[in-house]
């Protein structure tokens, strides 16, 4: 399962999260982040109790993408984090499930 | 009309836009055991368009995804099984075909291509760099990031002057550069541009670099008439200048045209007996969903012709039977 993000719980969800997070930032009108869409929750069962997965609808989220200065700017993004800080970044049409396993197996 | 081998179809359709969904909905009406295999984007470009409003039976427009979406629906009504996998290989020098994707392998009577096109880049200093960092194929996919900031949208075709627009919804200024000296995009099109005090035309000019440093900050143009050169000031660059089709799969097996379109014939038909194409990936003229519906379900028809004809004799330079 992913948690949906807001604004509201960002900071308690991700930034405070004693797990390292995998945070996917889609929107209904990038057909990449829709086809990965899938992919990602099957990985977030795989990995479920050691990776949190969350998400952001990002149309419907604009002052969060805000708030983040300029890490996501284009869909799809993939931020990790570690303690509270980025430790990892995929970002745009290339990225494939296989670039997301990677990184998650770094976390 | 399952086969027991789950890997062998009648018919494989490599791409999941307009044209190859309308190929299974013909296809999986006909009986035909069908595969789709989406390839990275489900709906194809068609699905991120913000405004789809000349596709007939829709007379108040529809957003791209939603079409797509519901054209996926209806394919697998008809018993398509739609697969989110990308192709690796093709072989199409033996039949049946071989398809290879990232996770499995499959054979198939039929194929049809409907890969669609990517859009063309720039190829100038700063492109790749700033790809995530100011510089986007995709309005709808990222312009709620601009807003109330400056875009630079390059082309003057349909799609760069309907993108230009929907950005103004954000956007506090939108410049299209140009190189030429008037728009080729619809009518309808220009008088809105005309319209929109949000979007400021630039004229004979070419984008020779994106600047930055974190970020995007704007470009440097060319000037093709005067040969000045000039700096634009802009957080974000969306890049419409056209399509590149997709056929790196098929290079050396099929037959394409100097530009890297499939050539095909009246039919649908490529260069290999039973394997055809639909849609962007052979047309050059007009790039609409319109016409990828149409090519897609000739398409079908014709494979489902070839698969007859197949399976009632042995099929002239096969020797195969099923």
């Amino acid at each position: 399962m992913m948690i949906e993000l807001t604004q509201e719980n960002y900071e308690k969800e991700v930034i405070q999260s004693e797990l390292p997070v995998l945070v996917d930032f889609w929107g209904i009108r990038c057909a990449r982040c829709m086809t990965l869409m899938p992919a990602v929750e099957r990985l977030a069962q795989e990995y479920s109790g050691k990776v949190k997965f969350a998400k952001v609808d990002c149309p419907k989220n604009r002052r969060l993408i805000v708030s983040l200065q300029g890490e996501v700017q284009t869909l799809p993004t993939f931020l990790f984090y570690r303690d509270g800080e980025i430790v990892d970044k995929l970002v745009g049409d290339d990225v494939t499930e296989a670039d997301i396993i990677a990184s998650l197996e770094k976390l | 009309m399952r086969q027991q081998d789950p890997n062998r179809r009648d018919v494989i359709i490599i791409g999941s836009g307009p044209a190859g969904l309308a190929a299974a909905i013909y296809a999986g009406r006909a009986g035909l055991d069908t595969l789709i295999l989406t390839g990275m984007f489900i709906g194809g470009q068609a699905a991120t368009t913000d405004r789809i409003e000349n596709y007939p039976g829709f007379p108040k427009g529809i957003s791209g995804n939603e079409l797509t979406d519901l054209m996926l629906k209806q394919a697998e009504r008809f018993g398509a099984q739609v697969v989110n996998d990308q192709v690796t290989e093709v072989d199409l020098l033996t039949h049946p075909f071989g398809v290879k994707t990232a996770s499995a392998q499959y054979e198939s009577k039929a194929l049809i291509i409907a890969t669609g096109a990517s859009p063309r880049k720039l190829g100038v200093p700063g492109e790749e760099e700033f790809i995530g960092r100011g510089v986007s194929f995709c309005a709808t996919c990222d312009g709620f990031f601009y807003q109330d900031k400056t875009v630079i949208v390059v082309g003057g075709g349909n799609s760069a002057v309907e993108e230009a627009l929907f950005l103004t919804k954000f956007a506090s200024k939108v410049y299209i550069v140009h190189r030429r000296d008037r728009l080729r995009a619809d009518d309808i099109l220009q008088k809105r541009v005309g319209g929109n005090e949000r979007i400021e035309l630039v004229w004979d000019s070419t984008v020779t670099q994106i600047l930055g440093d974190a970020q995007v900050s704007g470009v440097h143009l060319k000037n093709l008439k005067t040969g000045q050169v000039s700096t634009l000031t802009a957080d974000g660059i969306f890049v419409y200048i056209g399509n590149v089709a997709n056929t790196q799969l098929f290079a050396g097996q099929i037959e394409l045209d100097e530009q890297g379109y499939v050539i095909t014939d009246a039919r649908q038909r490529t260069s290999i007996n039973g394997v055809f194409a639909a849609g962007d990936v052979q047309e050059r003229i007009l790039q609409q969903v319109v016409t990828a519906c149409s090519t897609g379900a000739r398409a079908s028809v014709e494979a489902e012709k070839f698969i007859a004809e197949l399976e009632d004799r042995a099929y002239p330079g096969f020797s195969i039977e099923y």
